[in-house]
């Protein structure tokens, strides 16, 4: 039973830019990443469950009730904003209440206190949201966002603001907040790396069409486009002539191969090494073919040598229709 | 179609009928055969549209002469008491305009404490000289409109970026030529915004031309003089003139200003100011400039002293023999005497209210607009009175509002205590909306958004996140509306009733009855209020 549906939602910015419709089912306590090149319309979805924009056809459920035109107010949906929103002038724990203004005293209280322990951050109810650094006010913005106990946890590229180093550890630290909740939740992110450690689905989006829904693995083994192959995990993109000489095949298809399922032989593909990027495990290779096509190739770290001249052969290639813009 | 165009629609027509009505009401009236050729043949008329002009840009160039040399000294350069000079230089901004008028007139003029002293000190059998004419109403002029000057030029060095002068320096420019080739065009939007503020207020000055004109009339004056005379049509004309030269100076100026380059290039590092080394030097330019602070200090002195000068006590000594807190006393003792005082306070509060409703009004409903979009006629109506004088304002309604006809909108408020509030609130349109307008562009949309994803609905969101955070801006746009009302002389004197005489009226009143020292008195309140609001308004 799906605890969040999406039927058929569309919405129209302009004669040119359609988000849509796009149809999708999200488990209770499930989490999905919406991945996607900026301007694919991931924000636009999760304003859309928000309710922060109305959709122009289809139908919104949450736990079985039909939200398409309730207002944000009373989606209950709890928001983390991309800048986080903090209200400045308010101090943590106001902002952490600011959701719970209808309960009583004592109560409210304690639930601000439950919510910033959640977060780690017990006792800083009276800092100002200007006195944080920017991890803390980002586990703020994610305590204020559960603290009315929401249906479902939005959460719009809630580590980008983050700097590179601490990202990783917060990004674990929010999948274990999200986890321990139990909470169903929608985020937004442009990065592969987050979508796959953080989702446990992830929606591929372009151009405000739904490409492909499906587990990490899913996506990087069977991508069902072109443009998920390659935007998911790295991709050598092989047409015409080089890609009958690798793997045969014919015309009007596109070739997509890994980095990993390439590898120097004794007979194949020619070329000359042009580069060699150290990895520490592995190294990847930059091989430049004789009709000037250039591939990756992800090998042992002495299996060749910058300007040396290489054959290179396939263990396994995907081939998809060619797309046209 | 959506939810706000309805409301949006009604704050259009409301304050199309508040500000653009009556000025259409006077434009059409003003279209009087008769009328046009009296004015049209009349010299008087001629010359006194020709003194506004030549008075307002004679204005500029004063203000521009003091200001902008002051500003280049206290932001580059550094010396003992510079920040407290700094500061009591914008001292004349917190006169009411005919206040200090009054001021001066204790000073300066033909029986003030200079020419008192002079007289004194030659000997002389009468008066040095009469303050008059088109120079007391520049002096007048020069003093208080400086301070816009000083202040657009100061924000303007501040913003400016010390590596472009230092790049002009590298590329061999000497200082003269770096000031001309560098600094001043980048300053041009500055310099334009001061020239227009001063422009404009100098245009629609009342107080200074009232008091000091003598034979000399300005627009402003011949306006409500033929009023007074009966010929309403002939002052509908002299309305509109003086309405079309205020707009025509407005676009000009509007033309020169230029893009905001220093904005554009975002915030640099302004220059270090340069400490002055040689000790000589510095003794003489630290006495200059508290000898200057002490002379902008000179009127409210002059004025605290005078509420301190008993009725008949003084006659023709140099100073005061007596002093004495006896005004005051007969000030708050008499009711009667108190009700202008009241009048005033609670006109000002009423209008200052409207005008921040209307103005939140607007904000809510176009505020949120991003900068490149129009805003629409709302916001232009908001700034209109801003552009025309507030002669123009009090005779446009009074005109509008002198008849009773429902149905084009129009009813009899002349004669009524509403009228002049009514007008208050009109001028206040423009600072009120700037502030909220201005205050609500800096606010970030996904607070509204968090507001509501927390489950905290429209009127919820408005009270506990958007009202807050306008708090500082609702505060410096009240208090500069409260402040103007509280000291407006030009609306009051086309428009107050004996019931609603606010205190410049009084003020007036007093001195024509010679009661120097109930006026002053009146003064030093004013000017203690306005100092007091304007500083509760700009506390963050």
């Amino acid at each position: 039973m799906s605890f969040v549906v999406l039927d058929g939602v569309r919405k129209r910015w302009s004669d040119t830019v359609t988000v849509g419709p796009v149809s999708l089912d999200i488990a209770r306590g499930e989490i999905l990443a919406l991945l996607g090149p900026s301007g694919s319309g991931k924000t636009t979805i999760l304003r859309l469950l928000a309710g922060l924009e109305p959709p122009d056809a289809g139908r919104l459920v949450i736990d079985g009730e039909d939200v398409t035109l309730l207002p944000p107010a009373r989606r209950r949906c709890g928001m983390v904003f991309q800048h986080y929103a903090l209200f400045p002038h308010l101090d943590v724990g106001e902002n952490v209440g600011f959701g719970l203004a209808a309960r009583a005293r004592p109560e409210r209280d304690r639930q601000i206190a439950d919510a910033l322990a959640l977060v780690d951050l017990a006792g800083f109810e009276r800092r100002k949201p200007h006195e944080l650094s920017g991890g803390q006010q980002q586990r703020v913005a994610v305590a204020r966002a559960l603290a009315p106990e929401p249906r479902v946890l939005l959460l719009d590229e809630p580590l980008s603001n983050l700097d590179p180093t601490l990202r990783e550890r917060t990004r674990r630290e929010l999948r274990g907040v999200i986890k321990r909740v139990g909470i169903t939740s929608v985020f937004v992110t442009h990065e592969q790396e987050e979508a796959f450690d953080l989702g446990d689905r992830v929606a591929v989006l372009h151009r405000g069409r739904l490409e492909q829904l499906g587990s990490a693995d899913e996506l990087y083994e069977r991508p069902a486009s072109l443009f998920v192959a390659t935007f998911v995990g790295r991709a050598n993109v092989l047409r015409g002539a080089t890609a009958r000489a690798l793997a045969g095949g014919s015309d009007g298809q596109v070739l997509v191969v890994r980095p990993e399922r390439l590898r120097f032989a004794p007979h194949g593909l020619p070329g000359v090494v042009t580069e060699r990027r150290y990895l520490g495990g592995a190294a990847f290779f930059q091989v430049d073919t004789e009709r000037g096509e250039r591939l990756e190739v992800l090998a042992e770290p002495d299996a060749a040598r910058v300007g040396e001249r290489v054959h290179v052969e396939t263990t396994g290639v995907m081939t998809f229709p060619e797309e046209h813009e | 179609m959506n939810a706000r165009a309805w409301p949006r629609a009604l704050l259009t027509v409301l304050l199309g009928w508040l500000v653009l009505y009556p000025i259409l009401v006077v434009a059409r009236e003003a279209g009087r055969a008769d009328a046009l050729a009296a004015f049209a043949t009349r010299p008087g008329e001629w010359t006194a549209l020709w003194a506004s002009i030549w008075i307002s840009v004679a204005s500029v160039a004063l203000a521009a002469a003091i200001g902008v040399p002051l500003a280049f000294l206290f932001e580059w350069l550094e010396f003992p008491g510079r920040k407290t000079l700094g500061a009591l230089i914008v001292l004349p901004a917190v006169l009411p305009p005919f206040v200090g008028v009054i001021a001066f007139l204790f000073l300066y003029g033909e029986s003030g404490f200079v020419a008192r002293a002079v007289q004194g000190l030659f000997g002389l059998q009468r008066a040095p000289w009469r303050l008059q004419g088109a120079g007391a109403i520049l002096l007048v002029h020069a003093y208080s409109m400086y301070v816009y000057f000083y202040l657009f030029t100061r924000a303007g060095l501040a913003k400016l970026d010390a590596s472009l002068v230092e790049a002009a320096q590298t590329l061999g420019a000497g200082r003269w030529q770096t000031l001309w080739r560098v600094t001043f065009p980048l300053l041009r939007p500055a310099l334009a915004g001061a020239a227009l503020l001063v422009f404009m207020t100098a245009l629609g000055s009342f107080s200074a031309p009232y008091v000091f004109g003598g034979g000399l009339r300005v627009m402003t004056t011949q306006i409500v003089a033929t009023k007074l005379n009966g010929e309403l049509s002939l002052a509908m004309v002299e309305t509109t003139a003086l309405a079309v030269v205020a707009v025509l100076g407005l676009v000009l100026l509007r033309r020169t200003e230029g893009d905001d380059l220093l904005t554009a290039l975002g915030k640099g590092t302004a220059p270090r100011r340069r400490p002055i080394r040689r000790p000589g030097v510095r003794a003489v330019a630290t006495t200059a400039g508290w000898l200057l602070a002490a002379l902008l200090l000179l009127p409210h002195l002059t004025l605290a002293l005078v509420s301190l000068v008993p009725y008949g006590s003084w006659t023709t000594e140099t100073l005061p023999p007596v002093l004495s807190l006896v005004n005051y006393q007969r000030l708050f003792g008499e009711p009667e005497r108190l009700r202008p005082l009241a009048n005033s306070l609670a006109m000002a509060a009423v209008s200052t209210t409207a005008a921040i409703v209307l103005a939140l009004a607007a904000g809510a409903l176009v505020g949120r607009r991003p900068a490149g979009r129009s805003r629409g006629p709302i916001a232009g109506l908001m700034t209109l009175p801003w552009a025309l004088p507030g002669t123009v304002f009090a005779v446009a309604l009074a005109t509008t509002f002198s008849v009773h006809s429902p149905l084009t909108l129009r009813w009899v408020l002349v004669g009524t205590t509403l009228l002049l509030p009514l007008a208050y609130l009109v001028r206040s349109l423009p600072v009120t909306g700037n502030a909220v307008l201005a205050g609500y562009r800096q606010l970030d949309p996904a607070l509204d958004e968090a507001a509501a994803s927390l489950g905290a609905g429209r009127w919820a969101t408005f009270r506990r996140v958007t009202l807050p955070l306008l708090k500082p801006a609702l505060a410096a746009g009240a208090s500069l509306a409260f402040v103007a009302a509280l000291g407006d002389f030009v609306t009051s004197i086309v428009l107050y009733t004996y019931d609603n005489r606010p205190i410049s009226i009084e003020i007036m009143s007093s001195l024509r009855v010679s009661e120097l020292g109930v006026a002053a008195a009146f003064g030093v309140i004013l000017m203690v209020v306005s100092a007091l609001v304007l500083g509760l308004g700009a506390r963050r």
